[in-house]
């Protein structure tokens, strides 16, 4: 039975997850013994068993597993038909959308960056501009994989007092809905040519940036999204409270973050289509731009995305209990499933809390045994 | 990770099942091998201890260091026959076994008190003082005959353990 994550920096930290006993089961631990013997100190086999079942399958890592296509190639006429497919798609598919991609990037600079240098940050012209652009670029790069995107739901609109949260696979979640709305992301910053796209133009739509290894950072963040929400000329906030890149396949906990900012929260559900291309983006595996490659080698990303009615924190409910509310819209919407772990436990490992919760219930049922003596 | 199925032969997969003592089935060694290759990030060959961490449940567990020791550096074989103690066709002897060398974790063939005492120790933690641990274990080990400087062999295990039984299966999810 799975247990919830905790991040593992200060204690702030632990305030970010949900109520423990919902989600720790009694019959994974230590066995109480109703009598001490030799035997049940040198019983250890639930905590071997719960060892080697992690060993074998967790529900974690099962979030973060690449699902690769079966081969399905393997006779005289279909073979050939799929080298078909590989010349039609590396040949012809590739260079044609490479050369409307690096059209589109071109047109781009050149429109939006005469825009963003020449004009005072106070033209709301300007912004106008840049919003469009952006979603110009976007859309070539939906095209530069031939996607194929049903948009459910009406369309985000711009006004103050609300976010929008969206589970995550891939950064091309954000390009998807960034081809409708020029929303403000908040992201990790990257290296590299993700980072200078990132700096150059996202900062213009206004962007947040975190640091996932700074926990300080937390408070800063927390303040700027405050402060986005408000201000009436902002683009709506699109945030991923997953915090991580998931597998289309699963949704792990959402950080409470987006559901404490006293606004309203809408949210979108993401699912794509497996057949044409598996979307999920594993930054473990691969680089972006390997990522971005495959995907413009294939035949079509295609995907659905539900705008759903926005949410209200209710009454008495907490910003935990409001996140998983949502967490729980999306994933039924999307046909994803719940997993109880922290997605950054991807990266940090899991609290010695966790250890210690165990220790404690084998210590006090020995001790009571001991007492009884 | 590419195609586990396809690197992995018929040959690969009989070789595997020898090995273990034919406790897994087949299916169970292709489902075992994908599962070695989502560890093994960089395809080396066998799970550093760091992989093994970044499984969370696994993490928290608080005989993970001491089982570390026992899978860390195992090629896909040697983790098969790790594991086949878990398997329901395994016997009650190779179960305790498993066991015997969890608590000799330096090979030495007889579990001292201080092992004892570790193993205890990392499953109580901070909530038992030492000298509590060292009256608990000392009571049980003279109540079933042994004394504190007692060397507890294989055999020992297998008495205390024997009755009525112990139950230490995981099954392995094949598609």
């Amino acid at each position: 039975m799975a247990m919830a994550g905790l991040s593992s920096s200060s204690s702030e930290m632990d305030l970010d997850r949900p109520i423990l006993e919902d989600y720790i089961s009694t019959d994974s631990i230590q066995r109480i013994p109703q009598t001490l013997h030799l035997r049940e100190l040198l019983d250890i086999s639930p905590t071997l068993t719960e060892a080697a079942g992690a060993i074998i399958d967790d529900s974690f890592t099962r979030c973060f597993k690449s699902n690769p296509p079966e081969p399905w190639n393997w006779n005289v006429y279909l073979f050939p038909l799929w080298c078909l497919g590989v010349v039609v798609r590396y040949g012809i598919l590739f260079p044609l959308r490479l050369a409307v991609f690096i059209a589109g990037w071109i047109v781009f600079f050149l429109t939006f960056f005469p825009v963003h240098f020449l004009l005072p940050s106070s033209n709301k012209w300007r912004h106008k501009m840049e919003r469009i652009l952006v979603e110009m670029m976007c859309s070539v790069f939906v095209a530069s994989w031939t996607g194929v995107i049903k948009y459910h739901g009406p369309q985000p609109s711009m006004r103050p007092h609300q976010v929008f949260v969206a589970n995550h696979t891939s950064m091309i979640d954000f390009i998807i809905l960034e081809q409708t709305t020029a929303f403000a992301v908040i992201m990790q910053k990257h290296p590299g040519w993700v980072g200078f796209i990132q700096t150059a133009i996202l900062e213009s739509l206004g962007s947040i940036w975190f640091n996932r290894t700074e926990s300080k950072d937390r408070e800063v963040v927390a303040r700027k999204l405050r402060e986005h929400v408000q201000g009436p000329d902002n683009n709506p906030l699109l945030i991923f409270p997953e915090g991580t890149c998931v597998n289309n396949q699963y949704t792990v906990m959402f950080k409470k973050g987006a559901f404490e900012l006293g606004c309203a929260v809408c949210p979108v559900a993401i699912k794509y289509n497996k057949i044409f291309v598996d979307a999920f983006w594993n930054s473990k595996k691969q680089s972006f731009s390997m990522h971005l490659f495959r995907l413009m080698t294939s035949w079509a990303v295609v995907c659905d995305v539900w705008f759903l009615e926005p949410q209200y924190l209710k009454p008495g409910e907490t910003p935990i209990e409001f996140a998983e509310r949502v967490r729980d819209m999306i994933s039924v919407r999307a046909g994803l499933k719940k997993v109880p772990w922290d997605g950054y436990l991807k990266y940090f490992r899991p609290s010695p809390k966790l250890t210690e919760q165990k220790q404690k219930i084998f210590a006090d049922s020995v001790l009571r045994r001991l007492e009884e003596k | 990770m590419g195609n586990a199925s396809s690197t992995l032969t018929q040959y690969d997969i009989e070789e595997v099942q020898e090995h273990c003592n034919y406790l897994f089935s087949q299916q169970e060694i292709v489902a075992l091998y994908e599962r070695f290759c989502q560890l093994d990030r960089n395809a080396k060959g066998f799970i550093s201890a760091d992989e093994f961490l970044s499984i969370p449940e696994f993490s928290l567990n608080p005989l993970s260091q001491r089982l570390l020791k026992m899978v860390d550096g195992l090629n896909f074989k040697d983790f098969v026959a790790f594991l086949s103690a878990f398997s329901a066709k395994a016997s009650l002897q190779h179960k305790i076994e498993l066991i015997f060398k969890v608590y000799d974790i330096d090979g030495k063939g007889q579990v001292t008190f201080k092992d004892l005492l570790e193993v205890l120790r990392d499953l109580t933690g901070s909530f038992m003082s030492e000298e509590q641990r060292e009256h608990v274990l000392v009571w049980v080990l003279e109540e079933a005959g042994y004394t504190r400087n007692s060397s507890i062999l294989l055999d020992d295990f297998v008495k205390v353990l024997s009755s009525p039984g112990l139950k230490m299966e995981v099954e392995v999810p094949v598609d």
